[in-house]
């Protein structure tokens, strides 16, 4: 019997942005897929986000936003979990952003972005390829 | 509507019909084994008389301008009067709205519809840490009245209305649009627009949330009561449906939940400030997207009008013709544009425009074809506005009113959408009303339903979408976008702090105190209002005070 558990994974709307299909969509996906999810719901600062983050004790935050407040927002979720020495946990994004922004949010830390139009085949097929379940 | 001879005709037509598809089919398979809606409703390949043998004329078809109006509201429609071109926009600072609007008026547009930023949507100053790299990025930021004196500069309110999409805070922004023309030397009997003040559905679909459902509610029926008293030209409320549809759900779920939405509305107003239906319904206004299936939409349009002057008539009991008229303003579908290719989405926004005219539409706004990535630059906005100013002037599609009547699939269409929301409006019912049935996530739960479903099709190809999982370019140049400069929301900032310094103080602190107090009884909160924003109280404070008293509201999360 294997030990690994399923991966665990937060989806969070940080902000004011209250667009959430695209998020309630993947949510779901993630969890057909058989990870554990986690949705924070809508209009989450940084800081509970990072909260839930530690509490749900996850491996991978998914981060929505098509408010356009994304590098602001994003940077500060990579900054709390600097802070509460939690780097290990990997954060990826999508929604409405340009893709001359999305160099500037790797260098922030963002993994990964996800533009419109992607399918939920490449989304979920990114995390069985970049996240190992931990034991 | 048509004779036994007629029906003859039909069934031996049909046969040899069959008899012609098998061998077609013997040949040929059919491209697809099975045609649908955009929403998934399924399509035959043939309507005929029989589709629709036992609709009437007069009671189901008739005549624009009289009951059921399934035709249309009023009797001369588009040759009496054009829908209303009527363009959201807002970005950035208020100078910079005003700019843009000033634009589209300038290029033709005969309404104004002002685009929020997300702190002025939520009840939000600039100023707030919530707001932090928000700022005029969806929309207009407004904090004070002079905010909006600034919007509104040389902008003729007695001769233009004007739309705001605006729902928790939307007594305040109706406030400041009040006092702006009265400090214009315009009386509130003149000026006209709309405020889409329409709670129920942001608990379903947009999601800007602040209060809990009752004191949402109260809110909303205090602006009816108001705006029947003193503003006779205002829809204070714009029951939408488009949002709805945004967020995922079927054609027949935007237009039930938008329904259920409008009764329990009424029912509110009725039973809270005991006011006779025919003294505010006329002024109930409606809201609804109009996506890509091109027929499903137009017998949408025409089911809600007929549903709706049922539900006005026999439910409600109203004895005024004008409060059975469902008046609608339309948005094409902003989902249903893709980030890729974008110049296609010049074709979406088109037909879909189309479809909200043939379906009878009086007021329109059409997308931007680069609002997949970005607010519309000055360029996709008048592209966008020619597009209807084309569909107006030069197709000929308004020369005769609802031209599709009696097309046997157009008409049997209509009445299987109508006889779908019915259902759903009936279950609603049954859970005891609209305000019941979102307490318990029935309408939240459909939409991440279809949602989901919707992108299962998309993903598997069932469901197209050219450019993205069909007819792909993979490197492809994107065009220039509109930035928000991030200076402004330093300026909205300083501008803040310059109000409150100069501001009276003891003046805003008295008013919000009143206001405080008076929300803890059943008084009517508007002149409250009014005379907080008269004194340049922020929209924050005034929606603080509610926080206060009231609660605030937590997205349930349900997916």
């Amino acid at each position: 019997m294997s030990l690994q558990r399923k991966t665990r994974i937060l989806v969070a709307k940080p902000g004011l942005d209250g667009h959430d299909r695209g998020a309630r969509v993947i949510a779901r996906a993630y969890r057909d897929a058989g990870f554990e999810v986690i949705y924070t719901g809508l209009h989450q600062t940084p800081e509970q986000i990072v909260a839930a983050a530690l509490q749900e004790d996850v491996d991978l935050i998914g981060l929505s936003c098509l408010s356009g407040a994304h590098i602001y927002l994003f940077g500060q979720v990579i900054e709390l979990l600097k802070e509460n020495k939690a780097d290990d946990v990997m954060v990826i994004g999508g929604g409405i952003i340009p893709e001359e922004d999305i160099p500037k949010l790797k260098e922030l830390g963002i993994k990964e972005i996800f533009l419109p139009g992607t399918s939920l085949e490449a989304i979920v097929g990114w995390v069985r390829a970049n996240m190992s379940p931990r034991s | 509507m048509f004779t036994e001879e007629t029906f003859k005709d039909v069934h031996q037509g049909k046969k040899k019909w069959d008899k012609e598809v098998e061998k077609a089919k013997s040949q040929k398979a059919e491209r697809k084994e099975r045609f649908s809606t955009v929403s998934d409703l399924e399509i035959k390949g043939i309507y005929t008389p029989e589709d629709i043998k036992d609709l009437d004329f007069a009671t189901d078809i008739g005549y624009p301008g009289i009951f059921p109006f399934t035709r249309g509201c009023q009797p001369t429609m588009y040759r009496g009067r054009e829908w209303t071109f009527r363009m959201f926009s807002g970005m950035g600072s208020a100078e910079d709205t005003n700019k843009r609007w000033h634009h589209l008026l300038k290029e033709g547009e005969t309404g104004l519809s002002t685009a929020f930023d997300f702190p002025t949507l939520m009840g939000y100053d600039t100023d707030s840490p919530r707001a932090r790299g928000e700022c005029g990025k969806c929309g207009v930021a407004i904090d004070t009245l002079r905010d909006f004196e600034i919007l509104t500069h040389g902008i003729p309110l007695d001769s233009v209305t004007t739309s705001m999409t605006i729902n928790p805070p939307a007594s305040i922004l109706w406030a400041m649009y009040l006092v702006v023309a009265e400090k214009s030397g315009i009386s509130w009997d003149k000026i006209g627009g709309t405020t889409q003040n329409d709670m129920l559905k942001e608990f379903i679909a947009q999601k800007t949330l602040m209060l809990p459902p009752e004191p949402s509610i109260r809110l909303i029926s205090d602006t009816i009561e108001f705006g029947a008293e003193h503003v006779p030209m205002w829809n204070t409320v714009s029951i939408s449906g488009y949002h709805i549809r945004e967020a995922g759900s079927t054609a027949i779920q935007e237009l039930a939940f938008t329904l259920a939405d409008g009764i329990a509305y009424v029912q509110d107003v009725i039973e809270r400030k005991k006011l006779d239906v025919d003294s505010f319904a006329p002024r109930l206004s409606f809201f609804f997207n109009s996506h890509l299936d091109f027929f499903e939409e137009i017998a949408k349009f025409r089911a809600a009008r007929r549903i709706w002057a049922k539900i006005m008539r026999y439910r409600f009991k109203a004895k005024n013709p004008r409060s059975w008229w469902m008046r609608f303003h339309t948005q094409t579908a902003g989902c249903s544009l893709t980030a890729q290719q974008p110049y296609n989405n010049i074709i979406r926004t088109t037909t879909e425009a189309l479809a909200a005219v043939l379906g009878g539409t009086q007021s329109l706004h059409t997308n931007a074809l680069d609002e997949t990535l970005a607010l519309p630059s000055e360029f996709a906005a008048t592209v966008a506005l020619r597009t209807q100013q084309i569909l107006a002037d030069e197709i000929g599609v308004t020369n005769t009113i609802d031209p599709l009547a009696g097309s046997y699939f157009v008409e049997s269409l209509t009445s299987e959408i109508e006889e779908k929301a019915w259902e759903y409006i009936d279950k609603i019912d049954n859970m005891g009303g609209m305000l019941t049935a979102i307490d318990k996530g029935f309408p939240q739960m459909e939409i991440a339903d279809a949602a989901y479903h919707y992108q299962q099709q998309i993903d598997s190809g069932e469901k197209v979408m050219v450019g993205v999982n069909k007819n792909v370019i993979e490197e492809e140049a994107t065009p220039d976008i509109l930035k928000i400069d991030e200076k402004v929301e330093e300026g909205q900032i300083a501008r803040l702090k310059e109000i409150k310094a100069a501001r009276d103080n003891r003046r805003v602190t008295q008013i919000l105190n009143d206001l405080r107090a008076a929300s803890k009884t059943d008084k009517n909160l508007m002149p409250y209002v009014v005379e907080a924003v008269r004194e340049y109280a922020t929209e924050q404070e005034i929606c603080d005070v509610w926080r206060d008293v009231f609660g605030e509201y937590r997205d349930p999360g349900f997916y």
